[in-house]
């Protein structure tokens, strides 16, 4: 069976999401199905937990959805395994062709911020796929947060295929359809609702909890310094505290803030990570019972490290939004990141000189 | 939800404007608007700059700084020097969810 995409893994293992082949005068392709299967739905969590996605992949080139013909809609979208996923489920029951750019296994969206799901690979993907033999038309319809790589002047220009940019979300492309190829206004806005940021926190969460035994590690051997060595038992009992407060600060900024995001005053992300990041920090410490011998030192350490570090991860998730421009980003940083080194700096000061307390040097 | 106030590069000279209509099916947050067969900017703040309208509007009408608004690849961009980019291979950062 000769077809446009070739599959590296077995060559006789087809995947379950295809459904046959079709006989185009550009080849033969595949037919894909618009359900999904029970490895359609894990494949979706893995790759929304870990790098699993960044190897999530469909072959590029055109493959079809029912019974096309010469005359059906050409859908585009990303070779990332979950994108192609939600726009084959999207034209469930309808005939259209799917041509999937090679995105290096990005969504859309990303991929056109990068280039990669530009116009550049989008002609040529045209071209190798010989799609002016596979329709007789010459429209295409791309998502709408593809035009962030797309130029759709050019692509006409060059290969004479003129672009629509469809709904932003694919699930909408059967009543845009039906609508005569009309977006309603509600179809052209990007949301981002609490389910939205939900699924996005795992990989805030994750990164972080990378460096976590670094953070650990580092607590527990200034807690544990003794003049005579280090006191394994004094580390635990003396830092559980902060150990417990860096969990607490990266659950508030890292979970908590991006969930609740509209509910947090202030617009900056570096604001509304440092108020979780207080609340967590205070609660935190109601639960343990406060600091080790309630020293103050430990006290303002606590208050100024804690709710910075919240702040700082927090300030991340503007990398995940669909909201935030790279202006407001970088006016964040200039305030923020010599707030967050001194913060720490202090903090580190005033730990030292708890224990140097401690040691009765003092 | 809106982001920082008065923060966006994004300049449109309706002079340039033919009314195409592009810019307006190609926002994702609805800054632009057709008003008497040109597009008007409706709130700036609402602006991402995600350059999708400037890239697409064939008359130089929109002009706008796009780039990376993700904090990990512009912290990233000063300690290693270069362009921001939201590159996620290897470092795992939350670009690209």
């Amino acid at each position: 069976m000769q077809t446009m995409q070739t599959f590296k893994l077995v060559k006789k293992e087809i995947p379950a999401w295809t459904a046959g082949t079709i006989d185009t005068p550009a080849g033969t392709v595949f037919r894909v199905s618009s359900d999904w299967s029970r490895a359609d739905y894990w494949g979706m969590i893995k790759s929304r937990s870990s790098a699993f996605r960044m190897n999530y992949s469909v072959p590029p080139g055109v493959y079809a959805v029912g019974d096309p013909t010469k005359d059906s809609d050409v859908f585009v979208t990303a070779n990332y395994k979950l994108s192609f996923d939600i726009v084959r489920r999207a034209l469930k029951g309808m005939a259209a062709w799917v041509l999937v750019l090679d995105t290096k296994s990005i969504n859309v969206w990303c991929a056109a911020g990068k280039g990669t799901f530009g116009t550049d690979e989008l002609m040529n993907r045209i071209t190798l796929s010989r799609l002016s033999e596979v329709v007789s038309h010459r429209r295409i319809i791309l998502p709408q947060l593809g035009a962030v790589g797309v130029n759709a002047g050019n692509v006409l220009k060059e290969t004479g295929f003129r672009v629509s940019f469809g709904p932003v979300e694919a699930g909408d492309i059967p009543a845009y359809v039906d609508a005569g190829y009309k977006k309603t206004k509600e179809m052209s806005l990007i949301r981002f609702s609490m389910l939205d940021r939900m699924v996005l926190t795992p990989m805030e969460i994750n990164p972080v909890m990378k460096k976590y035994p670094w953070f650990a590690g580092g607590v527990l051997l200034l807690f544990g310094l003794a003049p005579t060595g280090i006191l394994f038992k004094q580390a635990w009992q003396s830092g559980m505290p902060f150990l417990a407060l860096g969990l607490a600060a990266v659950f508030a900024g890292a979970f908590v803030t991006p969930v609740l995001l509209p509910f947090i005053p202030f617009r900056s992300f570096a604001i509304k990570g440092w108020i979780t990041g207080l609340l967590a920090t205070f609660l935190t410490l109601q639960a343990m019972g406060g600091v080790p011998g309630q020293s103050v030192f430990l006290l303002a350490a606590a208050y100024l490290l804690f709710p910075a570090l919240s702040s700082y991860i927090a300030l991340q998730f503007t990398g995940a939004t669909t909201y935030t421009g790279m202006s407001g980003v970088n006016k964040e940083l200039k305030s923020g990141i010599p707030i967050y080194i001194i913060s720490t700096a202090i903090s580190l000061v005033l730990v030292i000189l708890f224990k140097i307390r401690e040691w009765g040097l003092l | 939800m809106k982001y920082l106030a008065n923060v966006t590069t994004l300049q449109f000279f309706s002079e340039k404007c033919t009314g195409c209509g592009r810019c307006v099916e190609v926002c994702p947050h609805g800054v632009f608007e057709m008003r008497d067969k040109r597009a008007a900017v409706t709130d700036r703040d609402r602006c991402m700059e995600c350059g999708a309208c400037a890239l697409n509007c064939e008359f130089n009408a929109i002009t706008v700084n796009t780039g990376v608004g993700c904090a990990a690849a512009i912290i990233n961009s000063l300690i290693y020097g270069g362009a921001p980019s939201c590159d996620c291979s290897g470092t795992g950062n939350s670009c690209c969810g």
